[in-house]
């Protein structure tokens, strides 16, 4: 009894467990239960029940309430999907001038926005993109097509691979200096030479209309609500799903919308890409000092001034990672849009993936992540620039880096004419390598891969037996054998535990959205994915932390892999893991403990790091060891930290499970892919994205108030 | 008497939600309980007083005691909730935007406590800044903001970031910074409290070093009653809100009006404070001996002079006539026996 007085949240906690098993083994499979059912929509069953809501007919299997809940939601979907269409294609008819047909046409308003947003998108795109790779749609778009029929050398030559390698590393070296100038030439030669230059340079169009596109709205609308409370109130709830929704849900809806295609993509990346933007952007402002403020507004600082030349440069910390992100979050979309038509290495990617061209993909998804470093430290770079004010610098020296780029184009213009002379009949290499006459190491790799199936194939396949056996089946059967009741009287009361009756409540909200969805088995899928992933990275990810801190050096060079690791597009991690085991749950899961160990690591690596260094001298003064340090003082004041990269964890994990549903997987992902090929999917992709969003956000609730509290009894900040 | 330049008729800053309507109900009579009980806090009470040209008014008072709070009603960084503020005669709170905008690039000048640096640029676009903010070309700018660092001492530091430097350094490049406009009034806010006493020491020499050359306006506040008294022409004390005091600081020392002044006084060696004016007898101009002291110089300087003379030691103004006499014993009384008087 003593213990119960001592610690009485560890025996709330304790009966909490004992309410759930008990509810787990009191109520019983119904015996005509089938585990993870098809959509009851789409069959036709007498022994079906039926209700209709909104007009809407939801026809589902009805088993006993405290097994599982019916689909009261099941009519969200298919309402969503029909809202949709009817925006698009009936609300608010008018007339608009057609400039084809010269005359006035009657169209939807929505659909007439989206066309003219999405014409708008394409011609941002294809002007980079011919700039980079020539073509004539630019022109055609300011005249007409009998115009560039008649003058066709007005067609836009694009550029030979030499300028822009030449221009990316000219560029790096204003920005940076020799080390990220040779990392771009070297990025730019190997992308040319292994015949990856045509996708590249389409993927680069994309991100180069997308990323700043992200950055202006998002930091705009960051702005926005660091002035107006009421901006940030509307836009917060939005902002908190956008973090948890997977990307791959924003595509169907869009698809919607915005049809198929580069500029339906760059749309869908603003989507994804604005939210973790305007997140750090107030973030960034708010943690300003009112002094640096009221020094603006003593110097004599307009509005404008005040908030360009003081505030945005002085929150330019957060505001940078906030374009890390957006550059992160571009490049995966860049693979993911793939899907819905983008152009470009992604394309290449996921075809590869699908023809189990192990080496194609590895070579494709290397010029991504190339790319994706290089803009990366790039932006880096650029917003860390100075200029030097007292340098009396000659005409030349002022403009060396102008002038090496028009020399370095006009040796680029003669290189590409001399390579028509040499490659007479054949293609010109020194313009652009196509992309099927490159070096190629593709088959290389393949062989690899075969190499590894011959030889390490026993062992392989003996451990993914064993893995899928003895661990994945048991431990998926134990998370759909949970009755929905006891799912949520655990987490509910968890929720009580944790943050009151607050957190209580918001968590109850989102475990009955996905428990009344129609895919409740598919999230407990999801679910039992994500938590294996999530414990195997969080050993991996807090053990690794801990050993990396224990040296200044090796916890730099962590973060710094870590840095570069997170630079990757998710898709990425599914080629390595393919190759060595091939189409399988295993092949997933190890792609989720990979991409998911990033955060857990860092955190702990940052959260050990945050201990105060008097803390320290105050430990070893006491005579602790450094085992005594650790556990003693560093874990426990670094614990919430680590909760929040927990947190991230979490997130990271569910995205790469519905990023796994590509190599297959019985999820909620695997029906989003399904949506994604579907003409009614737009609801059904949405619905689900928010199920797995919310399965995010519950965890994220409960983690916060969590750390919340822990922080303010410890009182760090 | 030479020309206001700040002017403030009971000013009041008071926050929270009805804070205006429940001071035009107060009929001017704050009391802060009872605006604390209805959910407002009073920063400021009714503040009235001048500053004068080329005048160091500094307003000490410990935290909370709405000093900064008042600094910021007359540089409009926060509004007043009532009373009327003047700067060269202009209504301050009438002024709209882009008035007000005008005033802070031409008139004012501000220092603040945590230094308030931009961290992206170096000291001379720090100090640049204001220059550039009016809309001076860069050239012009930065030469200006060399003058500058050269005037605070920070000559081959131009291109440090504000980071790469020690706290008086920084408080330097503030203080340069908020010079760079030549402002006629200058604004500091407790500049010197986050420093290291050597340094502040240091810093307050070269202060009033400047404040000599460049006779600017100022309102300095502090928390320190020894650097008031140091720095000041006239103090004022504040206490929640209410000026308690305000008076040159002689007679603060001599004459405190309340007891909340009077504590501060006590530990104050008053022979480092008063001039020999403050304690001489104006009256007998007769009787005197051979040594003659000016009436500006501060007790400590010639005590010991004083105290050796057996007659009455003559007192004159800077034209040598004769203005009043003082005893030797006048000085150990001061010196000693002050705290008697004190109350």
């Amino acid at each position: 009894m003593e213990y119960l007085k001592k610690y009485p949240k560890l025996f709330q906690w304790f009966f909490l467990l004992i309410v759930f098993f008990a509810l787990c083994f009191a109520i019983d499979v119904p015996e005509t239960y089938k585990f993870i059912r098809g959509q009851a929509e789409f069959v036709k069953d007498p022994n079906q029940s039926v209700y209709f809501f909104l007009g809407k007919e939801v026809r589902y299997y009805a088993f006993d309430v405290f097994w599982r809940l019916p689909p009261l939601l099941g009519w969200l979907p298919i309402w969503i999907n029909d809202s949709l269409f009817f925006l698009m294609n009936e609300w608010m008819p008018m007339e608009f001038w057609n400039e084809d047909t010269q005359e006035f046409k009657t169209r939807p308003l929505l659909l007439e926005i989206s066309r003219n947003l999405t014409s708008f998108m394409t011609f941002l795109i294809e002007l980079i993109r011919e700039i980079l790779l020539g073509g004539l749609e630019t022109i055609v778009a300011f005249t007409s097509w009998d115009f560039i029929d008649a003058y066709p050398w007005l067609e836009l030559p694009g550029l030979p691979w030499t300028i822009v390698a030449a221009g990316a590393a000219i560029l790096s070296y204003k920005l940076s200096g020799k080390g990220l100038a040779l990392f771009a030439g070297l990025t730019m030669i190997y992308i040319s030479i292994f015949g990856q230059w045509k996708p590249s340079m389409q993927t680069l169009s994309f991100i180069l209309v997308a990323a700043p596109l992200s950055f202006i709205f998002g930091l705009g609308l960051g702005i926005a609500a660091y002035k107006s409370k009421r901006v940030e109130k509307a836009l917060y709830p939005i902002l908190l799903v956008m973090q948890t929704m997977p990307q791959y849900a924003v595509l169907v809806p869009a698809l919607v919308l915005f049809g198929v295609g580069d500029h339906a993509a760059v749309i869908i990346t603003m989507v994804v890409a604005v939210p973790p933007m305007i997140l750090l952007t107030i973030l960034g402002l708010r943690a300003i000092p009112p002094e640096v403020i009221e020094a603006g507004r003593m110097s004599g600082c307009t509005n404008w001034q005040l908030m360009f030349k003081v505030l945005i440069p002085t929150a330019r910390r957060d505001i940078l990672i906030g374009v890390n992100q957006v550059i992160m979050v571009c490049f995966s979309m860049a693979v993911i849009s793939a899907f819905i038509g983008a152009k470009g290495l992604g394309f290449n990617l996921l075809l590869a993936l699908n023809q189990l061209n192990i080496g194609l993909a590895l070579e494709a998804g290397l010029c991504i992540s190339l790319i994706a470093i290089l803009l990366d430290k790039m932006s880096l770079a650029w917003a860390n620039k100075q200029t030097d004010y007292f340098g009396n610098l000659t005409f030349f020296q002022r403009n060396k880096n102008l002038i090496f780029f028009v020399a370095s184009f006009v040796i680029g213009i003669i290189l590409a004419y001399v390579g028509t002379i040499i490659f007479k009949g054949s293609f010109n290499y020194l313009f652009e390598i196509p992309h099927n006459k490159g070096i190629s190491t593709a088959d290389f790799w393949n062989k690899g891969v075969d190499w590894i199936f011959d030889t390490f194939f026993v062992y392989i396949k003996a451990f993914n037996t064993w893995l899928i056996q003895d661990v994945l089946q048991p431990m998926r059967a134990l998370y759909l054998r949970m009755p929905a009741v006891a799912t949520l009287v655990l987490a509910v009361g968890a929720g009580y535990l944790v943050g009151g009756v607050r957190s209580a409540l918001v968590v109850a909200a989102l475990t009955l959205f996905i428990a009344l969805s129609p895919w409740w088995d598919r999230a407990l899928v999801t679910l039992y994915m994500a938590t294996f992933g999530v414990v195997i990275s969080c050993l991996i990810g807090f053990t690794v932390g801990t050993l990396c801190f224990q040296n200044k050096k090796s916890a730099a060079f962590m973060l710094g892999v870590c840095d570069i690791f997170q630079t990757f597009p998710s898709f990425v991690y599914l080629i390595p893991v393919m190759m060595l085991f091939g189409i399988t749950d295993t092949s997933v899961l190890i792609a989720v403990i990979v991409y998911a160990t990033i955060p857990a690591t860092r955190y702990t690596i940052e959260g050990l790091r945050s201990v105060p260094v008097g803390l320290h001298e105050a430990a070893t003064m006491s005579g602790v060891n450094k085992f005594q340090r650790l556990t003693k003082i560093e874990f426990p004041l670094a614990f919430p930290h680590m909760m929040l990269g927990l947190n991230q964890t979490i997130v990271f994990a569910l995205f790469m499970v519905i990023i796994g549903a590509f190599i297959g997987t019985e999820d909620l992902g695997q029906y989003i892919l399904k949506a994604l090929s579907d003409k009614n999917g737009a609801g059904i992709g949405l619905t689900l994205g928010i199920c797995v969003a919310f399965i995010g956000l519950i965890f994220d609730n409960l983690i916060r108030t969590w750390v919340g509290k822990r922080k303010k009894h410890l009182g760090i900040d | 008497m030479s020309e206001t330049v700040i002017k403030c008729e009971s000013v009041y800053k008071i926050f929270g939600q009805n804070a205006k309507k429940m001071l035009e109900e107060s009929n001017g009579n704050v009391d802060a309980k009872t605006f604390q009980e209805r959910g407002c806090i009073v920063g400021v009470n009714n503040a009235s007083f001048e500053v004068t040209k080329g005048e160091m008014l500094v307003v000490m008072g410990l935290s909370g005691s709405g000093k900064s709070t008042l600094l910021r009603c007359i540089s409009r960084l926060t509004d007043a909730t009532g009373g009327k503020i003047f700067i060269e005669g202009q209504d301050l709170l009438e002024l709209n935007n882009k008035e007000l905008i005008e005033l802070r690039r031409n008139k004012m000048g501000m220092v603040f406590q945590s230094f308030a640096l931009l961290p992206h640029k170096t000291v001379v676009e720090n100090i640049a800044f204001p220059l550039q903010i009016k809309g001076t070309n860069t050239e012009e700018s930065i030469s200006r903001a060399m003058e500058m660092v050269k005037l605070v001492g920070l000559d081959g530091r131009e291109n440090y970031f504000p980071r790469e430097l020690s706290g008086g350094q920084q408080q330097r490049v503030g203080i340069a910074r908020s010079l760079a406009v030549e402002p006629d009034i200058w604004f500091l806010d407790e500049p010197f409290s986050a420093l290291d006493p050597l340094i502040r020491k240091e810093m307050q020499d070269e202060f009033l070093r400047l404040q000599e050359k460049l006779q600017k306006t100022i309102m300095f506040i502090t928390h320190d009653f020894d650097e008031a008294l140091k720095l000041a022409d006239r103090i004022a004390i504040m206490k929640d809100g209410i000026i308690e005091q305000l008076d040159t600081p002689a007679n603060i020392v001599l004459n405190p009006a309340t007891e909340y002044v009077r504590k501060f006084t006590e530990e104050v060696p008053r022979e480092k404070v008063l001039i020999i004016e403050d304690v001489m007898d104006a009256s007998s101009k007769d009787n005197l001996g051979d040594l003659k002291v000016s009436k500006d110089e501060i007790i400590e300087n010639v005590a010991e002079k004083i105290l050796t003379q057996e007659k009455l030691v003559g007192v004159v103004d800077s034209n040598n006539n004769i203005v009043g006499s003082i005893k030797p014993s006048k000085i150990i009384d001061t010196v000693f026996g002050g705290r008697k008087n004190g109350s």
